[in-house]
This record gives structure tokens, C-alpha cells and sequence, in this order.
């Protein structure tokens, strides 16, 4: 209606009508079909043949186009899904734009769900008209091709964001890698042993993250967060706060002597709490870039009254503490995202029975992981925190908080096997230990997991016990743990000198403010949305921006790492690209009917929406053509690019038989 | 009741789930009435009630079928979209006299070719028993009872 220039008049559309052998022919009478569809006034040809989607009968597609001028193309067929695109394709060789070619599905929507000759045959009409009545509507429309940025955003310095960053650089584009806390590595760093081979976690990542930071391709920004994202696949604006390490890691030599005269301890982050670092410190040794951090909110400030210590140039030789560091805005145009901001532990607070916030045996699993740690606050013996000793009876709890309505519906996916990772170094390290694991069920699903299983639990004695436990808590230096076995039907309650706890794997809370800057959907337990469960699992709804590890959701590194990779892939395939294509089925603002509402710009699930000088306009690239903002336009003053109201409008008329 | 009454039905069927749920009972060769004829469109969100309200001059009732709520759009929120705008048009239809349930809204998947026929034979015998609605030749004249 709002395009009065289209007109249906000087079309001249040729129909073809498939039997597809008896599939259809069987039910619908083709030659009648053909019979009424050539009194139609734009039907300027219209022929029934047996397989229209063979050789043959795409030769009688071009054959008609060209000796009869047509301008526009229906065949009648099958379901779209099944030969739109050959027959577009048909179209184009005949010299035809391939949105002048639509299809009337009148076999699976018709001759197959329908017994009556008659009364298919009459829907099968009325299908081919609404087709026609469409094509003739339909714009000849060209791919939308845009250039690009071939530099990638990586955000998360985890062994998911480190994988994906070096893939990208060693194919020979450039990378931003970004990470919030000073050094790269994430939880993997803090593993002592990884399963089911019990390879030392730092002896594979720490490896990584040297490759990150002296790679040419890769610009590492650690200490930073994401500030907005906008933009669109090939041409995202990124701008990035970089905040202030008060070290100049170009300087720092590691001497130490800074940490050494540093007065104020705190708990450290990188041991889970267990034991103290610096308000000057590293986080671990190894830890990239090599430097050392200052933590504002600890140190006691740079006034030599106060403090200083670290400043003075006696103590720092190559004088790279520096108190006037600034934060800094670093602004990147990037081609493609990828978003790995890995994980969390739910908080054990929130799980008061347990009582992992009051009691000082009863730990979580992280923690238990730095106490296995050569590197770790015990140096590899775990040790409890309350009296230093031993333990010599340990209980792991698994799925605490997950698999749970009240705390996290999901399943942590990596609790069973490193719980049993726990229990087999344990009991390597004290063999004359007791060692009871609680468990709901076993998933170790992973090549070579369920061997890791058996063996822990034939070789190792291991004591598992089918059960959630209900009450935790610790007395006279002895940790009581009340269960139910659900085996033997029968109540527990034992004493243990540790109590290691599976916590729920969750998103960063962070997370849901990264999501919706990069407009990512999230889902029902806050991990980032893939777009299609299967054949989508690394990309997210918005083109050009993948997802890749645990913030997608809870994953091995065996499995976060294939993720890391994948989505590499998915983002080479995009940067190695010249330009890119989008499809040209799109919003179309009529600027003159526009009154500049703006009910178009929130309805829009891409952003694809601004107002311009106050009418709204819409950016093609990034639109999907959905078209909820021409539903939503009360003036009618946007419109789908071939579905556009008018052509649905006539449909209409067409399936009701007024045509 | 006029014992012959063959209902009409347009309906509009999203490309990504509806319309692939009406393939799917096309492909088990599931039967329903042929009264029903189909408009695809991209997505339910898409679908203007001014389409509905045309196609209801033209029909004796209308479906919808789009992707299941809350996560199956295509396109991220269109289902809801579209059932916001159905529950509005279903109160303007019982203030003009025509019954809310000549316009049905279904979450049909692409796997749901059971459903799609069911559906269709559901709301075709409904129809049936509701009678013709004859808008366009009787604007007023012929419209269902309130309910």
C-alpha cells in the first residue's frame, strides 16, 4: 500500500507445476491447476511436468523465462525448504533476479495431508495464486555486502579466551585480548592436576601464556573491562577500560623487594582465601604479564608519611611502581567478538546447612584444589586450616548447589570427575586415609572418564556413598556430616576431619551486564546463549560474536578448549573474508510516514534501529528481517523488504479465494 | 447449524517452526481438513493484527502458529511479541461481537507435525460448530453472540 509504484501490471510470471511422480499428482489435479492459474491476468505462462526440480524440468524453467519474457517465476512444488534455493538458482541462470522466483508448496502442505482430488486440487490453486500474487510483488534484491575490521576482540583471558586468541593470531590477524584481573591464565592456573591423565595444569597452560604475551598479533590488555560494544559483524566500535597497575611491567624485574617491605597483608585471591599476599603482589609466579600489581583499595597509599615503601628507589631499582598511573580508555574497531569470560563458584553462603562460610574445615572445591598444589598455601599436602594437621578422614560432597530447584537447576558437568580427582591425589598423598564421597549420581561423560572413575573407585578405595547430604557442621575440631544413603535406605552421620564441597559452577555476575552490551542472549541460568543448541553451539544470536567456554556453560578444559577453537574458526571464517553478505530481505523505513516515535528501536532483538535527524533508520547489515518493527510502526511507515504488507495483504485476499 | 458448514481457515505460519511443523505433517502424511490454507511469514512478531483482522473478513477463523515460548524464536522474542498482540486483539474482537476463539495462537515446532494436524482438525471442528462468520458480505448482521 505504501509503495504504489510496484505494480503488478507489466509482470509476467510463468508457473510450473511439479507432480513430483504421484506425490502429488496422485491427490492434486495439475492440469486444472495449470488450467486456472494461466486466467490469472499476470500469468503469462503455466505448465505441469513430472519432476520439475530435474534437469529437464529446470531446462523448461529457463527455456520458458527467456521465450516468453517472463519476469517472474513460481514453481509448485515441494516445500520451500526443500528447492527454494535450486530453483532461485534455476531462476538466475535464465537471467532472473532469484527473489523473482517463489514457491507454492502444495506437496507437503497439500497433496500429502489431503485425500480429496477436488478440494486439494481447489487449495493447491489458491496456493499458487498467493505465490504469484507475491512474486510479482517481489523486488529484485542483491546481497548487501559491507567491508570489514580483520581484528578480533577476545574477552576473557581464561584457557578458553587464550586458546581463541592464539588461534586467530597464528593464523595471521590481529587480536585484543582482554582480561579483568591482572594476569591471564583463569581458574585453570589455580588447578593442581587436571583429569582423567593428571597432567599438571600448569605445566600445559603456563606455556599458553607466555605464546599470548610475546605474540606479535596479540595485544593483551589485563586489568580491563568492556565499556559498550557497537557496531556490527565486520565493524564492531570497542571501547575498553584499561585500569591502572601502578607497575610498569616493561620495568619490573621481579626482584621481590617491593613485596618484602609491603605492610599490609590481605587474603589472596589466587589461593581461594588460604593463605595472605601483598597489597603489592603477583598473583603466582608465573603469572602473564610479569609483573607486579598494586591493589588500591588494600595499599596504604603513596604519601611517604603513610607508606611508599614499595616507591622508594632503594627498594625498586628500575623505579617501575608508579603512583600517578592512570586509568586509560582504549577504543578498537574489531571485525569479530569472542566472548569467553569463564566462571564462578556459587557463593557457599547461600548454602547455610553446609556451613562453608563458619566452619574452617569445611572447604570448597577450588580451595581443596590449591591445598593439592605444589605451589599452593600447603605446598601440595592439604592441610586444615583450623590446626595445620593432616586430615586423615575427608568426605567430598558433590552437587552442592547444583542439580538443585533451590540453588542452581543445572549440572555442574565437571564435579563428579574432579571430585574424584580429589579423592585419588588425597589418598596418593595419605594412603592410610578414610575417603567418602557423596554423591547424587555419577555423570562422568568424556573420553577416558569413566575408566578415571573405576579406578578411583576400585584402586583407590574410594567409599561412594548414593546420597545428598543434609546438615554440616563442625564441633570440637570434628566436622559432622549428616546424610541419607538412598541405596541402603538408611541414615549417615559421620565424622570426618575435612569436608570438601562440589560447588555449583556459575556465570560471572558480571556477566549479565557483558551480555547485554554485546546484546548476547542469556539463558535460564544465566549462561550465555548459543544460537541453535546444535548446529549453532558457538555462535551467539548476534552475527559475528561467539561464545566459547564455561560462560557459555559448565565445561571440561578438554571441551573449552575444542569451544576456543571452534569459535577461532568460526571468526577466521569471517575475517578471512574480503567482504561480507547479509541477507537483503530487510526493514525499509518510508521516511516520509515517519513520525519519529521510536517504538521501532526497543522492539528490534539486534539494535538494528536509531533515529536519524528524527525518523528512524535502519542499519542493513545488522538487520535479520524479522520484521517486529513493522508490526509495531503504527503509521505503516516501515516495511519487509518482500513481505511487505501490501504483498501480505493480497496473499491474503488469494488463500480466501477472492482472487 | 448448518450440517454442510466447511470451514475456512487462513493461516499464518512462521517460517522457522510453524510452517516447518506443517511440513513435518506433511512428511508423515498425516491427514487434517483441506479447509485450511497457509501464509508464511518470517516470524510470528511479524504478523500485524490489521492481517488478522483482513484474513478474519475473508475466513471463518484464523491460526497462528510460531516457536514455543519462552526460547524458540528464531528471532529471539517475536513469540512474545505476537501473543501480546493476540490477547489484545482477542478483547477487541469480543467487543465487537465476534468470538475470541476464532483466532487461535499455537507454539508449534518444526518436529511437531502431530500437533499441526491436530491442531488444524481441533480448530476446525470448533469452527464447525460456531458457524460461518461471513464479515465481509454481512458486516454486523451475522456476528457470533457474545459471549
Amino acid at each position: 500500500m505504501l509503495n504504489p509504484s510496484l505494480t503488478t501490471r507489466k509482470e509476467r510470471i510463468g508457473v510450473f507445476v511439479c507432480h513430483c511422480g504421484r506425490n502429488i499428482a496422485a491427490t492434486v489435479d495439475t492440469e486444472k491447476v495449470v488450467e486456472e492459474i494461466l486466467k490469472h491476468p499476470a500469468v503469462a505462462h503455466a505448465e505441469d511436468y513430472e519432476y520439475v526440480c530435474s534437469s529437464p524440468g529446470q531446462g523448461l524453467i529457463e527455456k520458458a523465462v527467456k521465450e516468453k519474457r517472463l519476469t517472474g517465476v513460481v514453481v509448485a512444488a515441494c516445500s520451500p525448504s526443500l528447492h527454494e534455493n535450486t530453483f532461485r538458482e534455476t531462476a538466475e541462470r535464465a537471467g532472473l533476479n532469484r527473489y523473482k522466483c517463489e514457491i507454492a508448496n502444495i506437496r507437503e502442505q497439500c497433496s500429502w495431508v489431503h485425500e480429496d482430488v477436488e478440494n486439494a486440487t481447489e487449495k493447491a490453486i489458491k496456493l499458487a495464486k498467493s505465490a504469484v500474487e507475491k512474486v510479482a510483488r517481489n523486488e529484485q534484491l542483491e546481497p548487501i555486502k559491507v567491508g570489514l575490521y580483520k581484528k578480533a576482540l577476545v574477552i576473557g583471558g581464561g584457557i578458553a579466551g587464550i586458546r581463541a586468541a592464539l588461534d586467530i593470531a597464528d593464523a595471521g590477524f590481529p587480536v585484543v585480548l582482554v582480561e579483568k584481573n591482572p594476569t591471564i591464565g583463569g581458574h585453570m592456573a589455580q588447578l593442581a592436576e587436571t583429569f582423567p591423565t593428571l597432567d599438571c595444569a600448569s605445566c600445559i597452560l603456563t606455556p599458553l601464556m607466555s605464546a599470548v604475551v610475546h605474540h606479535p598479533n596479540i595485544k593483551l590488555l589485563t586489568l580491563s573491562e568492556i565499556i559498550d560494544v557497537k557496531g556490527y559483524i565486520g565493524n564492531f566500535h570497542v571501547r575498553i577500560k584499561k585500569n591502572p597497575r601502578y607497575v610498569d611491567p616493561d620495568k619490573c624485574n621481579l626482584c621481590n623487594n617491593c613485596v618484602d617491605v609491603c605492610p599490609v597483608a590481605v587474603p589472596s585471591e589466587f589461593d581461594e582465601g588460604l593463605s595472605l599476599r601483598k597489597a603489592i603482589y603477583i598473583p603466582f609466579p608465573q603469572a602473564v604479564p610479569s609483573s607486579y600489581v598494586i591493589d588500591l583499595d588494600a595499599c596504604l597509599g603513596m604519601n611517604p608519611i603513610i607508606c611508599g615503601k614499595c616507591a622508594d628507589p632503594d627498594i625498586c631499582g628500575p623505579e617501575a611502581v608508579n603512583f600517578d598511573d592512570q586509568e586509560e580508555i582504549i577504543e578498537e574497531d574489531v571485525g569479530v567478538i569472542i566472548v569467553a569470560a569463564g566462571y564462578e563458584l556459587y557463593n557457599p553462603k547461600n548454602i547455610g546447612e553446609y556451613g562453608a562460610d563458619k566452619y574452617p574445615d569445611v572447604i570448597t572445591s577450588l580451595q581443596f584444589e590449591r591445598l593439592l598444589s605444589p605451589n599452593g598455601p600447603t605446598a601440595g599436602i592439604p592441610k586444615r586450616s583450623s590446626d595445620e594437621k593432616i586430615p586423615k578422614k575427608i568426605a567430598f560432597i558433590h552437587c552442592v548447589g547444583s542439580r538443585d530447584e533451590r540453588h542452581q537447576p543445572h549440572c555442574s558437568h565437571i564435579c563428579c570427575t574432579y571430585s574424584a580427582k580429589h579423592a585419588l591425589l588425597f589418598k596418593e598423598l595419605v594412603p592410610d586415609a578414610e575417603v567418602y564421597s557423596f554423591y547424587i549420581d555419577i555423570r562422568a561423560v568424556g573420553k577416558n572418564y569413566e575408566d578415571f572413575i573405576r579406578r578411583v573407585q576400585e584402586e583407590a578405595k574410594i567409599r561412594y556413598i548414593r546420597g545428598k547430604v543434609s546438615k554440616i557442621y563442625e564441633q570440637d575440631g570434628k566436622v559432622k556430616i549428616f546424610a541419607v544413603d538412598t541405596i541402603l535406605n538408611k541414615r549417615i552421620e559421620i565424622e570426618v576431619d575435612m569436608a570438601v564441597l562440589a560447588l555449583s559452577i556459575v556465570p560471572a555476575p558480571s556477566i549479565e551486564d557483558l551480555a547485554s552490551k554485546m546484546r548476547i542472549q542469556i539463558d535460564r541460568n544465566k549462561f550465555l546463549q548459543e544460537l541453535h543448541p546444535k548446529l549453532h553451539p558457538v555462535e551467539s544470536a548476534t552475527s559475528g560474536i561467539f561464545l566459547a567456554g564455561a560462560a557459555q556453560s559448565p565445561k571440561d578444559i578438554q571441551d573449552t578448549v575444542a569451544q576456543a577453537s571452534a569459535a577461532a574458526s568460526k571468526a577466521l571464517g569471517i575475517l578471512t573474508q574480503e567482504r561480507i553478505s547479509h541477507i537483503p530481505t530487510v526493514a525499509k523505513v518510508y521516511k516520509d510516514y515517519c513520525s519519529g516515535c521510536g517504538l521501532c528501536i526497543p522492539v528490534c532483538p539486534y539494535g538494528a534501529i536509531e533515529l536519524v535527524n528524527g525518523t528512524a533508520e535502519v542499519n542493513e547489515v545488522v538487520c535479520e528481517g524479522c520484521g517486529a518493527c513493522v508490526s509495531t510502526c503504527p503509521s505503516g511507515a516501515i516495511d519487509l523488504k518482500n513481505h511487505t504488507d501490501e504483498q501480505v495483504g493480497i496473499m491474503v485476499r488469494a488463500v480466501a479465494g477472492e482472487i | 447449524m448448518d450440517a454442510q458448514f466447511k470451514p475456512h481457515i487462513i493461516a499464518f505460519l512462521c517460517k522457522w517452526c510453524g510452517y516447518a511443523g506443517a511440513d513435518m505433517a506433511g512428511t508423515s502424511r498425516l491427514k487434517y481438513p483441506p479447509s485450511i490454507v497457509p501464509i508464511q511469514v518470517p516470524c510470528s512478531g511479524r504478523i500485524k493484527m490489521e492481517h488478522v483482522l483482513k484474513a478474519l473478513t475473508n475466513s471463518d477463523g484464523v491460526l497462528i502458529a510460531g516457536c514455543h515460548v519462552p526460547s524458540g524464536c528464531h528471532y529471539v522474542s517475536g513469540n512474545f511479541k505476537c501473543l501480546k498482540r493476540v490477547t489484545l486483539l482477542k478483547k477487541l474482537l469480543m467487543q465487537i461481537g465476534i468470538n475470541p476463539a476464532r483466532v487461535r495462537l499455537e507454539w508449534i515446532s518444526a518436529t511437531e507435525g502431530r500437533k499441526f494436524a491436530r491442531v488444524v482438525r481441533e480448530f476446525t471442528r470448533e469452527l464447525e460448530e460456531l458457524g460461518p462468520l461471513n464479515l465481509a458480505e454481512n458486516s454486523g448482521g451475522n456476528r457470533d453472540k457474545r459471549e
